[in-house]
């Protein structure tokens, strides 16, 4: 088995890996980093995003203001020194994009331009256009070129951390292109694997968001903090799920019922004059009432509501939201030119995540996360739109830089301790390989936890929903070591990859239902019809989820507060 | 309601046991609104989960599943399967090799990608005390179309160059080095030259226009190639006149 040396290694080539990498060669001209990503990094997911990446850029705006809009929007559950350092750090990170490159939309005066978005009392969300994270991903996988000290593993697929003795040392990788497993050694290790969103059936995300670095941490001992918390966006496109930016909305668009009206102006759902401008769960919860009442439209992949751009003009549509035309056009046949686009609120976001404290840092020694696959809790209950691009950015930094710092002064291993863990995990991968005894499928238990999860865990939940889908899910985890398996070949084994990533899947779901289960109010996008109120005096906390043989262990973690205490959210 | 059914004559290759690709035969049930990439995604999940492709977002962005579609190159999660008959004909993107089955080989491609320094180039570049650089909405303009790249590499499979001499650095790779000669907080024109205008550089384009054709994006590589062709005779001509440091 090969073994190859590093000194920090990077998990995910999304947004927030690629400036943990680039963080940390920057902050030493030595240093040596392993970039490994399960696909080439520019099509990682951050690709997917569109709308924009916030930051205070106006005379108008203040830290203070972007601050406590993400503290209301997270319902009182984001930790205020982390959305304080969050916050601060935000203008500098923009800033550092657009010096490498990104293609940022301009103002006549040649400034950054910036629009309005959910959630925010000002235009704070830089823009390029509606493709954001698409610009975003591209410039820093090129600006990433420039280092040869960040040595990528493309196409490979990290299956293990090597822990011992409280410290990672590295990680088992299966390189996907051969099928031969290596162990990539490396002081600390920063997991940037995004969320886990597949394991819903209606998703905004895209094949690959299948949690993996959450699974890793979580199979050692690491909690996965505020899993309930799943964001759904108001607007995908039925039947696919594609995702429609909220930039439609910052840009002017309005909802409509069947009956062409303004929902959210005309029928009180606590957003005042925010309107369509509202926070994503409350907007979610609204069209899902309206569509419960009746006055929803049908069509071909169920009800909807519409999302009216027709009013914006031409113009302004091809300039600022080119790619939501396209989308509309190639997957539902729809002009937004001309008519409505159809939307329904879809699995968006996930909140929760690895437990992290500010600088990254999980209880293992050298092992960070960043992104959406950390919980830094920055969200809280529930995230502003734009504020995670600039996440990626701004936690991608401070946890390379700390990995750096950290591994500087790493104690040394037990060689023989990780040469056990790594050959007991060979043999694991070997023994799944082609594994035709088994009488499960792939694609069967994943549509069954799909089912299950969105029975359970919806934009609405109630106890007895969430109970069901704890035990559905546990009970796909034991049907899940009967997977049968027919590709026996070692080049691009695709087979094994899903089943690997399956296995990653039931984990977060796990968590994610009995993390559900256990919070009996109703806060962020957490909304439970047995529970209606936010109750502060019981579930002011932070839930964390424990990875264990016998079934998962609970435990809370209190909130961190600061200058803003909690308050009826309203807008 | 009865269920449309098509033929997919699918490329299969596994190295582990072919010596060379073959072609195998799926039958199933489709939907009308399906992409191409739908019916692929069906065939591995529920007829044949030994057949091996990419794909990620099938939202047109991410570039992952780029495969020939009846001969020609398409990107599958954006090609509307109602567009072909009873029988359609899946094979790996032409001029890579295949590892296996759709999926094709990028290290070569990634390598001309870097080669062409596709970054920022200047001094300052990280001094962000100063802020953001401004940029003006017509030089913005100059940029918008060569940056949208997806890297899907329908391009270099449709390019007769590519096909013809392996060294040609290619289309999507030049256009995105055009894309930074061309941005107006670039500096490093100087730096890519040699490459540009070296071996298997734009003067290795023929104009066949074909990798324009096949963008699913609209980025016109063809027309990024001939615009660096011309910058390149510009700075010949004026070094030619006035011997000194040239730039842009």
């Amino acid at each position: 088995m090969d073994v190859v040396q590093h000194d920090i290694i990077i998990v995910g080539g999304g947004g927030a890996g690629l400036r943990a990498a680039i963080a940390a060669v920057e902050a030493d001209p030595k240093i040596s980093v392993a970039l490994v990503s399960k696909v080439y990094p520019m099509r990682s997911h951050t690709v997917s995003a569109e709308g924009g990446a916030a930051a205070v850029a106006r005379s108008d705006d203040s830290l203070e203001l972007h601050g406590y809009d993400t503290v209301k929007g997270s319902d009182f559950l984001g930790d205020q020194d982390v959305i304080q350092y969050f916050v601060e750090h935000a203008p500098k990170e923009l800033t550092r994009l657009e010096h490498w490159g990104c293609p940022w939309s301009r103002n006549e005066d040649g400034t950054v331009a910036t629009r309005a978005f959910g959630g925010m009392t000002t235009k704070r969300t830089w823009y390029a256009a509606d493709k954001v994270g698409f610009h975003m991903l591209h410039t820093l996988f090129q600006t990433s070129m420039k280092y040869d000290r960040i040595v990528r593993y493309d196409e490979h697929f990290v299956t293990k951390l090597l822990v011992d003795g409280g410290a990672v040392h590295g990680v088992v990788s299966l390189d996907i292109r051969t099928g031969a497993l290596k162990t990539i050694r490396g002081r600390a290790v920063v997991l940037c694997t995004g969320g886990a969103g597949k394991i819903f059936p209606f998703t905004t995300n895209g094949t690959i968001k299948t949690g993996d670095g959450m699974s890793l941490a979580y199979r050692e001992g690491v909690a996965l903090k505020d899993m309930e918390f799943i964001q759904y966006h108001p607007t995908g496109l039925p039947g696919t799920g594609i995702l429609i930016t909220e930039a439609t909305r910052g840009e002017g668009g309005f909802l409509r019922d069947k009956d062409g009206v303004r929902f959210l102006v005309e029928r009180d759902y606590g957003l005042g004059k925010k309107a369509e401008l509202g926070p994503r769960d409350m907007i979610s919860r609204a069209i899902h009432q309206e569509i419960k009442a009746g006055r929803g439209c049908v069509g071909p992949y169920g009800e909807y509501v519409n999302l009216d751009l027709t009013h914006l003009g031409e113009a302004k549509i091809n300039e600022r939201l080119p790619f939501v035309r396209l989308l509309s056009k190639t997957y539902v046949g729809v002009d937004p030119v001309k008519e409505p686009i159809p939307i329904r609120p879809v699995v968006h976001y996930m909140m929760g995540g690895i437990d992290v404290d500010i600088t990254g840092a999980t209880k293992i020694a050298g092992l960070y996360a960043a992104g959406e696959t950390a919980c830094a809790s920055l969200n809280g209950a529930n995230r502003l739109g734009s504020n995670s691009l600039t996440e990626c950015l701004v936690f991608g930094a401070r946890s390379g830089e700390e990995a750096l710092r950290y591994a500087k002064n790493a104690g040394s291993a037990n060689e023989a301790v990780l040469q056990e863990q790594a050959k007991t995990e060979v043999a694991r991968i070997e023994s799944l390989r082609g594994r035709k005894k088994g009488g499960e499928r792939i694609s069967v238990i994943r549509r069954e936890l799909n089912q299950a999860m969105e029975n359970g865990c919806g934009v609405y939940r109630e106890q007895k929903t969430m109970q069901t889908a704890v035990a559905e899910v546990a009970q796909l985890k034991g049907r899940f070591a009967d997977l049968g398996l027919q590709d026996e070949s070692k080049v691009f084994n695709t087979e094994l990859i899903n089943a690997l990533e399956l296995g990653n899947m039931l984990d977060c779901a796990e968590a994610v239902t009995v993390s559900s289960a256990s919070r009996k109010e109703s806060r962020g996008a957490h909304a439970c019809a047995d529970y209606p109120n936010r109750d502060d005096q019981n579930y002011l906390y932070h839930t964390l989820c424990y990875f264990g043989a016998a079934g998962p262990r609970l435990d809370k973690k209190a909130v961190t507060l600061g200058k803003w205490q909690p308050e009826e959210r309203k807008y | 309601m009865g269920a449309q059914k098509k033929t997919f004559i699918v490329t299969r290759f596994d190295p582990d046991k072919d010596s060379v690709p073959r072609k195998e035969k799926y039958e199933i049930p489709v939907e009308p609104h399906w992409k191409v990439l739908d019916a692929v995604n069906y065939i591995k999940d529920e007829v044949d989960s030994t057949l091996s492709h990419r794909c990620s977002c099938r939202m047109a962005v991410c570039g992952s599943c780029g495969m020939s579609v009846n001969g020609e190159a398409k990107l599958t999660c954006k090609t509307a399967l109602s567009d072909y008959g009873d029988t359609v004909e899946i094979a790996p993107l032409a001029n890579f090799p295949i590892v296996r089955d759709l999926v094709v080989e990028l290290e070569a491609f990634i390598e001309k990608f870097q080669k062409v320094k596709p970054w920022i180039i200047r001094d300052d570049v990280n001094d962000i005390a100063a802020g953001p650089y401004k940029q003006s909405v017509e030089e913005l303009n100059v940029i918008k179309q060569f940056s949208m790249c997806i890297n899907c590499m329908l391009c270099y499979a449709a390019c007769p160059q590519i096909g013809l001499n392996p060294d040609f650095i290619g289309p999507a790779a030049l256009a995105l080095a055009h894309r930074y000669n061309e941005d107006s907080r670039d500096r490093g024109a100087d730096e890519r030259r040699d490459i540009l205008l070296g071996v298997g550089g734009t003067y290795d384009c023929t104009f066949a226009n074909e990798c324009s054709e096949v963008c699913p994006k609209d980025v016109d590589p063809a027309i990024a190639i001939q615009r660096e062709k011309f910058l390149g005779l510009i700075h010949w001509a004026r070094n030619f006149v006035s011997p000194k440091k040239g730039g842009r």
